[in-house]
């Protein structure tokens, strides 16, 4: 262990490939066991966010009981789609970043907004050094600010980029989720508003993402402190009257 | 992995290392009124560290040992130790408590500042006796071993390695006449898989387990008060009000005036994560202590 090296829990440079890449070295990787979309808004306690709890190998729906939500030190909650192993490097990141602070002992804490910002940091140099994190994360949570308790929810992507809004969702949940959201979300939504709406997206993601299982979390920051409830089901209807006899007006070949 | 100290030194010059003497004789004197050389340059210890490690005289430098096995800079650097506020740490049955008497030098000194008792991982703690810069240096390598050990094996580093690997890197700078050694001791206590652990480390690198220990002024007073608690049966919440009646008890109130309290724990109270201990339990362990006071000087 070298003696001159600090050792501080920033020092995420990541990738410990060798600055030398000879001529037949690929630095660009395929993302293996994905988890899909993440929903995230902000209520008026906070934020809450929800994923299923599912982890696909390609096609296959592999692993069906994978937390893809953390809580990230005292005021922020972590939502990853993507790759999962690289999810799980960041959250170790996290952690070393979380415990040097929380080691300096001297009432700070760092906020959404910080880890944010170390979050952003982080996935743009993987990106520039062609060695991403393969995720899309979410970022939320509440802290004390100058105008009192402020919530911030954010995302941040494999590439670097990052933005800030009162509701996110990534993967799928870009496309299918964004919508319903826009059309839906107000200002100081109750809990109860809050965890509806986000059913909604999640039924919707459900019946149309074919890498989402029916088993959800979710998750919610507020002052208190994160909660993150255990997985539950949604109920689906496939009463369909287009269901019953599916084969009675094809054609086929014999 | 780890690489052995000796190579480690060889290649590495620490940036904190402090040439300890500048001035070298080029022949044994044995005439003793030579006039007396002047200071040597002691970068970051400045002239706390000139008087700690006593004046060049041929016979006193690192590399000499006397014929009788002593390393007269060793022994130099544990009179800073002894000089210094009262350490003291025990081993209750649910945790280790530590606690310090941080000498106030002065009224413009902040409150809270000067923090002698560091978080060194989630779980372990550690109490500086001595020079505070020099206990810096030891707060922050055991920060980085611990750090780097999780790294390395996914789990948090056991309390034991940490106080070994502490015990070598403070012994490492008696070794070599390009170092001098730390002018601090260090009480090491935390909470893992074997349960609560308390290690004190020297300035010449020894370090045993401890049920109690005590560094500083108040060392010898503070050890006989420990022996008479019954620490097997102690709860934290009550070591800590004991910690406190020892460190209000030995305190000179002579010779230094004001003192602050700096109390911490590991225990399963607090999650067996190390932290400053409450602020209400620190107030009433406060009360208790001065009340016991009084009544002793009732007597």
């Amino acid at each position: 262990m070298a003696w001159q090296q600090p050792m501080d829990g920033s020092h995420a440079s990541g990738s410990k490939v060798a600055a030398a890449d000879g001529p037949g070295t690929q630095r660009t990787q395929y993302p293996y066991v994905t988890g899909t979309s993440v929903i995230a808004l902000k209520y008026k306690d906070g934020v809450i966010m929800a994923c299923d709890t599912g982890a696909s190998y390609g096609s296959t729906l592999r692993y069906k009981s994978v937390e893809r939500i953390k809580a990230v030190g005292k005021h922020s909650l972590i939502g990853a789609s993507g790759e999962f192993s690289d999810f799980q490097e960041i959250l170790r990141y996290l952690d070393e970043l979380t415990l040097s602070d929380h080691m300096w002992d001297d009432g700070n804490s760092l906020g959404p907004k910080e880890v944010h910002s170390y979050l952003t940091r982080v996935m743009y140099n993987r990106r520039n050094k062609f060695d991403p994190l393969w995720n899309s994360l979410v970022l939320g949570g509440v802290k004390k600010g100058p105008k009192g308790e402020e919530k911030y929810l954010g995302m941040v992507n494999m590439i670097g980029t990052h933005f800030e809004e009162n509701h996110i969702a990534t993967g799928f949940g870009n496309h299918l989720a964004i919508p319903i959201l826009r059309a839906e979300w107000c200002e100081d939504m109750t809990f109860e508003e809050a965890v509806k709406l986000v059913e909604k997206c999640l039924l919707v993601l459900l019946y149309r993402d074919r890498s989402s299982i029916n088993k959800f979390q979710i998750a919610k920051i507020t002052t208190e402190g994160a909660t993150i409830y255990p997985p539950y089901s949604l109920k689906t209807h496939w009463g369909f009257a287009a269901f019953e006899n599916p084969s009675k007006g094809a054609v086929g070949s014999w | 992995m780890v690489l052995s100290i000796r190579s480690r030194a060889r290649f590495y010059l620490p940036p904190y290392c402090v040439p300890a003497l500048i001035f070298f004789p080029k022949t044994h004197s044995i005439s003793r009124n030579k006039p007396k050389p002047p200071a040597p340059h002691c970068h970051a210890a400045g002239d706390a560290a000139a008087t700690v490690l006593g004046p060049p005289v041929s016979e006193k430098y690192l590399y000499k040992q006397l014929k009788d096995g002593r390393v007269f800079q060793v022994e130099y650097a544990g009179k800073a130790v002894d000089n210094s506020g009262t350490v003291v740490g025990i081993k209750c049955k649910d945790g280790i408590v530590l606690g310090v008497e941080k000498l106030v030098t002065s009224k413009m000194i902040l409150k809270g500042s000067n923090r002698r008792v560091h978080s060194v991982h989630r779980n372990t703690g550690l109490a500086v006796a001595g020079l505070a810069a020099d206990g810096r240096q030891i707060v922050a390598r055991a920060k980085s071993e611990a750090a780097n050990y999780e790294k390395v094996y996914g789990e948090p580093m056991p309390v034991k390695e940490l106080a070994d690997r502490v015990a070598s890197y403070v012994h490492l700078c008696t070794l070599y006449w390009w170092l001098r050694p730390f002018g601090c001791g260090v009480i090491l206590g935390g909470y893992d898989r074997d349960g609560p652990q308390l290690y004190m480390i020297e300035p010449s690198g020894l370090s045993y387990k401890y049920f109690g220990a005590a560094l500083g002024k108040g060392r010898q007073a503070a050890k006989t008060e420990i022996e008479k608690l019954k620490l097997s049966e102690l709860t934290c919440r009550e070591g800590i009000v004991e910690v406190a009646k020892i460190i209000y008890g030995v305190h000179d109130e002579a010779k230094d005036k004001a003192f602050e309290l700096e109390l911490s724990w590991v225990c399963d109270e607090s999650n067996r994560q190390h932290e400053k201990v409450p602020d209400d339990l620190v107030e009433q362990a406060k009360a208790a202590a001065q009340a016991a006071l009084e009544e002793m000087d009732a007597d």
